[in-house]
C-alpha cells in the first residue's frame, strides 16, 4: 500500500508539471494585440441598421436584456482594466469627459460642452456639467479627474494602461510612470470644482476621443480611499456615473446584472431597466440558451457562423481589427532573407486572401490590402481615411513570383525556409496550413515551417525577435489612423522586426507634431506613411475582423464602438418581443 | 488508531510542503508574462508592475516569502483574472458548485454503477450481463462532454425538462451536470463490481457458505459485495478527486462557475497566486482521500490493520 501511494503523489506531481508545462501562457486577454480566435469570445452586435433607429414612444413592458459575456471580469477600477470585458461594463457604468455617440462621434458627456482649447493645441480646459453625480448622489467634480489620473500613472498602483495612454500625451506622465517625477506633477488640475485643464505634452488631434476611453474616467476620491483594497473588489464597491449601474457581482462570479442609473444626468435616454449577463465560455451553450429564448445575443465562431450564415437573425460587422504577416528581418543579430524586399514582396501578394476570409474565417472577414481599417477613422467632411490609398499590395501571384525569382537571384540561393510563427488555436492552425500551402504552392523553392505557441508565447518570441514570419493582429487603441501607423516606426516598441524607412519615420512624426494642428496635411503625411509601409512590404495585411452574431429581432440600438469599450447600451431598447 | 491519524497528518503536511515547492518552481518556468497587458508596458514600466507584486524579487526570495505566507494561511491574490481577490476568496466562492455536482455525480454513479455490477455478476452471461457490460463499455469509452451536450440538446432545449446551462435554479441547474459527470464513476464501479464478484463466487468459501445453507441474497450482499468493495473503493479513490475538484469541460459546457474550469484558466494566464493555491488544495484533498481510503480499507475489511498490527 504503502508504494501505491508513493507512486499516486509522484504521479499527482508529474501530472502537475506536465499540465503545467503544456498549459503555460495561452491566450491573455489583451486589448490591442489580439489573437485571432479572440473575436469568438467577444460579445455580439446589433445589425448596422439598427443603429440609429428611432425610438418608439411605447415601448415593450419589461425592458430587459438577456446577454452572454465571454469571461469573468477581472477588475472594474478604471486604472486596472485591462481587458475587454472590463471595458465594455466600464462604458455603460461610468463616464468620462466624452462619450462616443450613436455615429461613433466622441461628444461631450461629463464635460458640459466642448473644451477651450488654447491656440498652441496643448491646453484643454473643461466644464463639468453640474447635474453630473456620482450614484451615491455626490456631485462629478474636476477634482475626481486629477485624483483618477493621477492615481491610473501612479507607479505604486501597478495600472498598465495608465502610462500606456498617457505617456506622451499628458504632461510629464512619461517621467512619472517612469518613477522620476511625483505624480502630483502630472499635467493635470481642477482650476475649482467645476473646471479642468489638461496640458498636453504635443498636440493631439484625437484627444477628445480619448477622454471617451476608460483609463480617463473620473474616480471618487472619499469613496476609493474609504473602500482601500476592497474598492472595485465587487458591485457594492464602487461607484457609478453612467447609465447604469453594476448589481450582484461578487468579484468572481459567472453572472451580474446592469440596472437603470436614476442619478444619471441623460437618464431620460436609458430605455432599458435591466441588462442581465452570464458567463457563457461554450459556443453551443451560447447558440442553445439563446435557440432556448433565454438570451436575446451569441456571438458565433467557427463552424457556428457557417451553420447559421442564412439565419435571418443573423447579423454582421467589421472589426477595426487588422490582421498581417510581421517580416522579420534581423534573427540572432544576422539578416534574414526577408531582409530582401523582393522575398517580401513576393510573400505577401502570393497568397489567397479573398479565399481565406470567405472560406477559413467565413465570419465576415474582409480581405486586406491596407494598413488602417475600412469604416474606422474619417476626417472633417466623413470621409473614410481608407478612400485616400484604396488598396496596396495585394494578391497576384504572377508578380509574387516574378518578385521571388529576382529575390532569390539576388540572394544567390535557390530555396529558401521559413519559419511562421502563428498562434495555437485551431482557426491560427488552419490559416497557417492554408498560408503553406498558398506560399510554397505559388513561390517554388521556399518551405515554410509553422511554429504554432500559445499567445503569450509568440508576444514573447515578437519581442526578443525570434521568428522570420508572424500572424499578428492589431486593434485600435484610439480613434485615429496614428494607432495603426505608429506600430512601425524604427526601433518603435511593436516593431520588433527590423523594419526602417527614415522616410516613413519622418511622416509618422511630422503627423505627430508640426502637423498636428493642420488635420488635412496631418491625415495625408499617415496616407503616404501607409503606403511607404506597405511598397516596402515590410508587412502584408491578411485580413480585416468580422463578427457574426444572432440577435432577438425585437433587441434595438445596441452601438458597437471602434476603441475603448465595445458596445454602448445606453440608447439600446425592446421593441416588438412576443 | 489516532496515533496513526496524527502520524498520517504529519506525513500529509511533508508532502503538501514538497508539492508546494515543485509546484512554485514548476509554475516560475512557465513561459509567458503574469501581467495581463505585459505587451503595453516598457521594460521599466513592466518591472515597477512586477515589484508591486513582488514578482521581481530572486526567486529563492520569492519562494520564502510564499512559503512564510502559506504558513500563516495566506495564499495570495491573484495577479491578473480577478484583480485584488484573494485566493482562499476564490476557492470558496468556486469550490461548492464543483463539490455539489462531483458529490452528486460520485453518488449516483457509484450507486447505479454497483446495482449494475452486481446484477451482472449475478446474472453472468445474461442479456441483463451483456446489457451492464455494455453500458460501462459506453460510460468509459464515450467523453463527458458528449454526454453533456446530448442531455444538453435533448433534455434541455427538446423537452425542456432541466436548465440549458447556467448555475441560477437551484438543484435543478445540477440535474444535468451530474448524471454528465456521473458516466464515469458509473462505468469503473460497474466494471469493477462484476469483475470482483465474478470472481468472489467462484471461491471457495462461497461454495461453503452455499452448502451451508446461506440464502442467495446472504452470499451476494454479506460475503460478494464486501470483498468486491477494496478494489473498488482503491479506485474510487482518487476518481472522487478528480470528480470533486470539478471537471473542466463539464463546468464550461453548462457554464457552471466551479474551480476546475477556474484552475485551468489560471495556467494559461499565468495567475501563479491562484495555480498556487489550488494546486494545494487539489493535492490536500486528495492526501485527505488517501487517509479516507486506508481508514475504509480496515472497515470494510477488519483482517487489514491500520498500523501494521502494532495497535
Amino acid at each position: 500500500m504503502k508504494n501505491s501511494k508513493i507512486f499516486w503523489l509522484l504521479g499527482l506531481v508529474l501530472v502537475l508539471g506536465m499540465f503545467l508545462a503544456a498549459c503555460g501562457g495561452e491566450e491573455a486577454t489583451e486589448e490591442e494585440v489580439v489573437d485571432e480566435e479572440e473575436v469568438v469570445e467577444e460579445e455580439p452586435v446589433e445589425g448596422e441598421e439598427e443603429v440609429v433607429a428611432e425610438v418608439p414612444e411605447e415601448l415593450d413592458e419589461p425592458q430587459v436584456l438577456e446577454l452572454i459575456e465571454s469571461a469573468e471580469i477581472p477588475t472594474l477600477d478604471s486604472s486596472l482594466v485591462t481587458d475587454s470585458v472590463g471595458f465594455n461594463l466600464l462604458n455603460n457604468v461610468n463616464e468620462g469627459l466624452y462619450r462616443l455617440n450613436e455615429e461613433n462621434i466622441a461628444v461631450p458627456a461629463v464635460a458640459a460642452g466642448e473644451p477651450e482649447v488654447s491656440e498652441d493645441g496643448l491646453t484643454y480646459t473643461f466644464e463639468i456639467r453640474e447635474d453630473a453625480v456620482w450614484s451615491n448622489g455626490t456631485p462629478v467634480t474636476a477634482n475626481d479627474f486629477v485624483f483618477a489620473w493621477q492615481r491610473a500613472i501612479d507607479p505604486a498602483t501597478g495600472s498598465s494602461y495608465g502610462p500606456y495612454m498617457f505617456s506622451g500625451v499628458i504632461d510629464n506622465a512619461t517621467e512619472i510612470a517612469a518613477g522620476e517625477l511625483e505624480p502630483s506633477e502630472l499635467g493635470v488640475t481642477a482650476v475649482d470644482d467645476s473646471t479642468l485643464e489638461v496640458q498636453l505634452e504635443r498636440p493631439v488631434p484625437y484627444f477628445e476621443s480619448l477622454m471617451a476611453f476608460g483609463t480617463f474616467y473620473p474616480l471618487n476620491e472619499e469613496f476609493v480611499t474609504a473602500a482601500g483594497d476592497d474598492y472595485a473588489t465587487n458591485s457594492e464597491n464602487l461607484l457609478y456615473n453612467g447609465p447604469f449601474v453594476l448589481t450582484n457581482w461578487d468579484g468572481t462570479g459567472l453572472s451580474w446584472s446592469l440596472e437603470k442609473n436614476p442619478e444619471y444626468w441623460d437618464a431620460e435616454a436609458v430605455n432599458l431597466e435591466e441588462i442581465n449577463y452570464d458567463v457563457v465560455k461554450e459556443t453551443s451553450t451560447a447558440v442553445n440558451l439563446y435557440q432556448s429564448g433565454e438570451k436575446d445575443r451569441t456571438a458565433l465562431s467557427g463552424e457556428f457562423a457557417m451553420q447559421y450564415a442564412s439565419d435571418p437573425e443573423l447579423v454582421s460587422e467589421l472589426e477595426p481589427t487588422l490582421f498581417y504577416l510581421k517580416f522579420n528581418q534581423e534573427r540572432n543579430g544576422e539578416p534574414t532573407p526577408l531582409a530582401n524586399e523582393n522575398i517580401r514582396e513576393a510573400i505577401a501578394m502570393a497568397f489567397n486572401k479573398e479565399d481565406l476570409a470567405t472560406v477559413i474565417l467565413a465570419n465576415g472577414s474582409l480581405p486586406a490590402d491596407y494598413l488602417v481599417p475600412t469604416d474606422f477613422a474619417f476626417n472633417a467632411e466623413g470621409e473614410d481615411f481608407r478612400d485616400i490609398n484604396g488598396d496596396l499590395l495585394g494578391y497576384d501571384p504572377e508578380a509574387a513570383l516574378e518578385a521571388w525569382e529576382t529575390g532569390l537571384e539576388e540572394l544567390g540561393v535557390e530555396e529558401i525556409t521559413l519559419e511562421l510563427l502563428g498562434g495555437d488555436t485551431e482557426l491560427s492552425k488552419k490559416m497557417d496550413e492554408y498560408l503553406k500551402q498558398q506560399l510554397e504552392t505559388t513561390l517554388p523553392g521556399l518551405t515554410l515551417e509553422l511554429r504554432e505557441v500559445p499567445f503569450s508565447v509568440r508576444l514573447e518570441a515578437d519581442e526578443a525577435q525570434d521568428y522570420d514570419i508572424q500572424f499578428a493582429g492589431w486593434g485600435p487603441d484610439y480613434q485615429d489612423p496614428m494607432t495603426f501607423v505608429d506600430l512601425f516606426v524604427t526601433d518603435g516598441p511593436n516593431n520588433k522586426m527590423s523594419y526602417s524607412n527614415p522616410e516613413f519615420d519622418a511622416l509618422v512624426e511630422s503627423a505627430k507634431n508640426e502637423l498636428a494642428l493642420d488635420p488635412e496635411a496631418r491625415w495625408a503625411a499617415m496616407a503616404e506613411a501607409e503606403r511607404i509601409l506597405l511598397e516596402d512590404a515590410a508587412i502584408a495585411p491578411v485580413y480585416q475582423r468580422g463578427l457574426m452574431s444572432l440577435q432577438k429581432p425585437y433587441v434595438h440600438n445596441i452601438v458597437s464602438h471602434p476603441f475603448g469599450g465595445d458596445y454602448s447600451y445606453k440608447w439600446a431598447y425592446i421593441d416588438g418581443a412576443e | 488508531m489516532l496515533k496513526y491519524i496524527a502520524k498520517r497528518l504529519i506525513y500529509m503536511l511533508i508532502t503538501l510542503y514538497l508539492i508546494a515547492t515543485a509546484t512554485f518552481f514548476l509554475m516560475k518556468i512557465l513561459p509567458g508574462s503574469p501581467i495581463a497587458a505585459a505587451s503595453k508596458l516598457s521594460p521599466e514600466q513592466e518591472a515597477i508592475v512586477l515589484a508591486k507584486y513582488g514578482l521581481d524579487k530572486p526567486l529563492p526570495v520569492q519562494y520564502f516569502e510564499y512559503i512564510t505566507g502559506l504558513l500563516q494561511g495566506d495564499l495570495g491574490v491573484s495577479i491578473n483574472q480577478f484583480m485584488g481577490v484573494e485566493v482562499t476568496t476564490l476557492l470558496l466562492d468556486r469550490i461548492g458548485p464543483s463539490f455539489q455536482i462531483g458529490a452528486q455525480a460520485m453518488i449516483l454513479g457509484t450507486f447505479i454503477g454497483i446495482l449494475l455490477g452486481m446484477i451482472a455478476a449475478l446474472r453472468q452471461n445474461s442479456w441483463i450481463d451483456y446489457s451492464s457490460t455494455f453500458a460501462a463499455i459506453l460510460g468509459i469509452s464515450i467523453p463527458s462532454f458528449v454526454f453533456a451536450a446530448g442531455l444538453q440538446y435533448w433534455f434541455g432545449m427538446k423537452f425542456g425538462w432541466f436548465p440549458v446551462a447556467l448555475w441560477d435554479d437551484g438543484f435543478m441547474s445540477s440535474v444535468l451536470p451530474t448524471i454528465a459527470l456521473a458516466m464515469s464513476p458509473l462505468a469503473v464501479a460497474a466494471r469493477f463490481i462484476r469483475t470482483e464478484m465474478i470472481e468472489v463466487l467462484s471461491s471457495d468459501y462461497i461454495t461453503l457458505a452455499r452448502a451451508k445453507g446461506a440464502s442467495r441474497s446472504e452470499v451476494a450482499f454479506k460475503h460478494a459485495f464486501r470483498n468486491a468493495l477494496i478494489p473498488l473503493v482503491t479506485v474510487l479513490g482518487p476518481l472522487a478527486v478528480a470528480i470533486l475538484t470539478g471537471s473542466l469541460v463539464i463546468e464550461k459546457i453548462f457554464a457552471i462557475p466551479g474551480i476546475g474550469e477556474q484552475f485551468v484558466k489560471a495556467i494559461t494566464v499565468n495567475d501563479f497566486a491562484v495555480i498556487m493555491g489550488t494546486t494545494l488544495f487539489f493535492s490536500a484533498f486528495l492526501i485527505f482521500i488517501i487517509l479516507v481510503v486506508d481508514i475504509l480499507y480496515g472497515i470494510i475489511d477488519p483482517r487489514i490493520r491500520l498500523s501494521g498490527g502494532k495497535d
